[in-house]
């Protein structure tokens, strides 16, 4: 008797969905094996990765501040690949968010207007629109991939940033390091609870979940995307426009992203430096696909990205392992994903007889 | 140790006990946040190296613990917030970029002793501690000075900020102190940790005619760059003559041991106070590594001899004449710089090639 893959008729829906799960069982016994290797508990590491940062209600505070720019990037990315339009450059546009709307906080923050905040985020989402509109323009015009001018613009973004901390809004009372003066309070975003760090930021990243989900289900124009997507021909035929899907879905993602890199800036860090997301904007693309592009999906997905960064450094503080642990948990995860997707358009059969030479 | 079922169920009711504050007979507990992982030589490296004296002189009555390549941004506020959480009694934050967390953390925290390296914040719970790097970089400059034929040095640096300009313009000194014509080229990579990048910046200098090559990063590239290219180099943070064994001159060598280990024991007896601690050569915080044995002997005597003038306060590395780029004269002959102009310094000496 032997194993085979077989190719489905029709992609599976219950392993569509099923597959993160069996992923995510799959790293935590991998997990479970590493850790035993390094001379630890497994059940002990495993609780500190996965359950210690829920403990209590300040790690569950931080887990959703830590998800706020991961759903708000991915849910754009989202929208883009539904339309078939990559945007891998949510780091640069979110970095370019964190500028405008930094920019506003620099500008009238501390002088008591009741716009600031309001401005500053609108700011912010229109610096991350006008950064992935560059992109939308390229490819509409001159056939560029967006591919590869997302990438390339966020290193652009991030030079221009560090220019600005280092040049013109650097913090004159700062020894000359690069970075600006902390924001005024009416430039804050209002924090959720007392003597946490969650704000406001949470409950529009929060917001952006239905609105996604009902412009894409629910909407002529999430029809359209997904038309232009999944069928060029037949959204030709029917007159969709492809490059209003590529603007479309490039400015949304692109102002989403904007969104975030403001509300980082607004919230946990409360000033521009040279570098205001660790990675954010790269780590939502992998949020995007294990939330299986679905806002809902989504939503968990980066709230599981954002528990495995806590609970690695959980288990840092309180066992001593080392970061290379969590990344390697990380991965495995993502290898995994990959290998239950298979099973989305293939099934393992069982077959008698000799095995063919 | 096994794993059951029972295992497994009680792990989750086990965990409040595990991150339970300390108790009064517990070892005393030390946090430090890292900025990149440790590694085998750099910044990071230098600290571990100190954590692991306090263990070593401390034994059980100390407990520490790390959180390494945590980024300089939102992250770090949290980390901090867990390790006062988790029962440390004392943290080291030991990277810039730490210092308005920190700063956030102490306030929340005030029974909980703080200390952040190289920033300018400080609280009644929150102390600030740095060194002299710029000491033992103007001797790496007097061994430029000494060896380079073309008298062009060039420098990988990552930012334009005064701790890094104190280098730059330190070699500069210890370089024109033996050759008055020495110049130095600047290539800036806006990255602490960028190996690709620091490596094109070595080769780009290489190409400029400079035959001594330095960084003022982390990573090994710029030395084992020079060691390809047959110049010679010296290192930061830590030795790194492994990394170039014929060319490595000498390291900058970061310290940390016995300030950490005087800054427990004092946190531990009740006696520790905020405070500034901006230590030099003298203070055994900043060192020459181990020279390189290829190095002439007339020259080994010469760094003895100016190493001695600098513990004994004979050698004062910045002071005048100092002119700036324009030829202007900033600090006339006979004086010296005072602290605050050098922890703000903002402008390149004379015969510094390159921008702020």
């Amino acid at each position: 008797m032997r194993l085979r893959l077989e190719a489905r008729q029709q992609p599976s829906q219950t392993m569509q969905w099923l597959s993160p799960f069996l992923a995510a069982v799959l790293a935590a016994l991998g997990g479970g094996v590493v850790f035993a290797l390094l001379g630890h508990n497994p059940a002990t590491a495993l609780a500190t990765l996965f359950l210690a940062p829920l403990a209590t209600l300040d790690g569950l505070t931080e887990l959703g501040l830590k998800a706020t720019p991961l759903l708000l990037c991915a849910i754009g990315i989202a929208v883009g690949v539904r339309a078939n339009v990559w945007n891998i450059g949510a780091e640069g546009q979110l970095t370019l968010g964190a500028i405008t709307g930094g920019g506003i906080a620099l500008a009238f923050g501390g002088e008591g207007h009741w716009w600031t905040l309001p401005l500053m985020l609108f700011a912010g989402a229109a610096g991350g629109a006008f950064w992935a509109a560059i992109p939308a323009l390229l490819r509409t015009k001159f056939n560029a991939h967006e591919i590869l001018t997302t990438l390339m613009l966020s290193y652009v973004a991030i030079q221009v940033l560090g220019w600005l901390v280092h040049g013109p809004w650097i913090d004159p009372e700062g020894f000359n390091f690069p970075q600006t003066r902390m924001f005024a309070d009416d430039a804050m975003l209002p924090v959720l609870l007392e003597g946490a760090r969650l704000n406001a930021g949470f409950l529009l990243a929060l917001l952006a979940v239905p609105l996604a989900w009902g412009l894409l289900s629910r909407t002529a124009v999430g029809f359209r995307l997904r038309t232009v997507g999944q069928a060029p021909a037949a959204a030709r035929y029917a007159g969709f426009s492809a490059n209003g899907a590529v603007w479309f879905s490039l400015v949304l993602s692109g102002a989403l992203a904007g969104l975030a890199g403001v509300c980082e800036a607004a919230g946990p860090v409360g000033q521009l430096q040279p570098l205001m997301s660790p990675g954010y904007g790269f780590a939502a693309i992998i949020v995007a696909f294990l939330g299986r592009l679905h806002p809902v999906g989504i939503l968990s997905a980066s709230l599981l990205m954002a528990l495995l960064y806590l609970g690695g450094e959980q288990l840092q503080v309180t066992l001593q392992l080392p970061i290379a642990a969590t990344g390697t948990i990380q991965g495995m995860l993502l290898f995994f994903l990959l290998a239950t997707d298979v099973f989305i358009d293939q099934r393992l059969v069982f077959t008698r007889g000799p095995a063919h030479a | 140790m096994t794993i059951n079922r029972r295992s497994l169920l009680a792990a989750p009711l086990a965990l409040p006990a595990l991150i339970g504050s300390a108790r009064a007979a517990d070892p005393f507990k030390v946090g430090y946040v890292y900025v990149s992982p440790i590694g085998d030589a750099g910044w990071t490296y230098q600290h571990e190296l100190g954590r692991r004296a306090v263990d070593a002189a401390l034994g059980a009555a100390v407990k520490t613990s790390f959180v390494e390549n945590v980024p300089e941004g939102a992250d770090a506020e949290r980390v901090i917030r867990r390790l006062a959480q988790d029962g440390n009694q004392l943290i080291f934050t030991t990277s810039f970029g730490y210092m308005n967390p920190t700063e956030k953390v102490s306030k929340a925290f005030p029974r909980i002793k703080f200390e952040h390296a190289t920033g300018y914040k400080r609280g009644p719970n929150f102390a600030t501690y740095s060194a002299r790097f710029y000491e033992a970089r103007y001797l790496t400059g007097v061994v430029a000075g000494r060896l380079s034929k073309t008298g062009i040095i060039g420098y990988v640096a990552a930012f334009p900020i005064p701790e890094v300009i104190q280098g730059i313009n330190a070699m500069l000194l210890g370089a024109r102190s033996v050759n008055p014509a020495a110049t130095i080229k600047v290539v800036w990579t806006s990255s602490w940790f960028d190996p690709g990048k620091e490596r094109a910046a070595a080769d780009t200098l290489v190409a400029q005619g400079a035959d001594y090559l330095t960084q003022h990063t982390d990573s090994t590239a710029v030395v084992q760059a020079a060691e390809e290219k047959g110049v010679w180099c010296s290192g930061y943070d830590s030795d790194m003559l492994k990394y170039g064994p014929k060319t490595h001159t000498t390291a900058v060598e970061m310290h940390w041991d016995d300030y950490y280990i005087d800054r427990v024991k004092k946190a531990m007896a009740g006696t520790w106070t905020t405070g500034d601690v901006w230590g030099g050569m003298a203070a055994g915080m900043v060192k020459l590594s181990k020279l390189n044995p290829a190095l002439p002997a007339p020259l080994v005597a010469e760094l003895e001899a100016k190493t001695a003038d600098i513990k004994s306060g004979k050698l004062v590395v910045f002071s005048g004449p100092l002119k700036d780029q324009s030829g202007a004269e900033r600090i006339p002959t006979g004086k010296a710089m005072a602290d605050g102009e050098i922890l703000g310094m903002n402008w390149f000496f004379e015969g510094v090639q390159g921008r702020v």
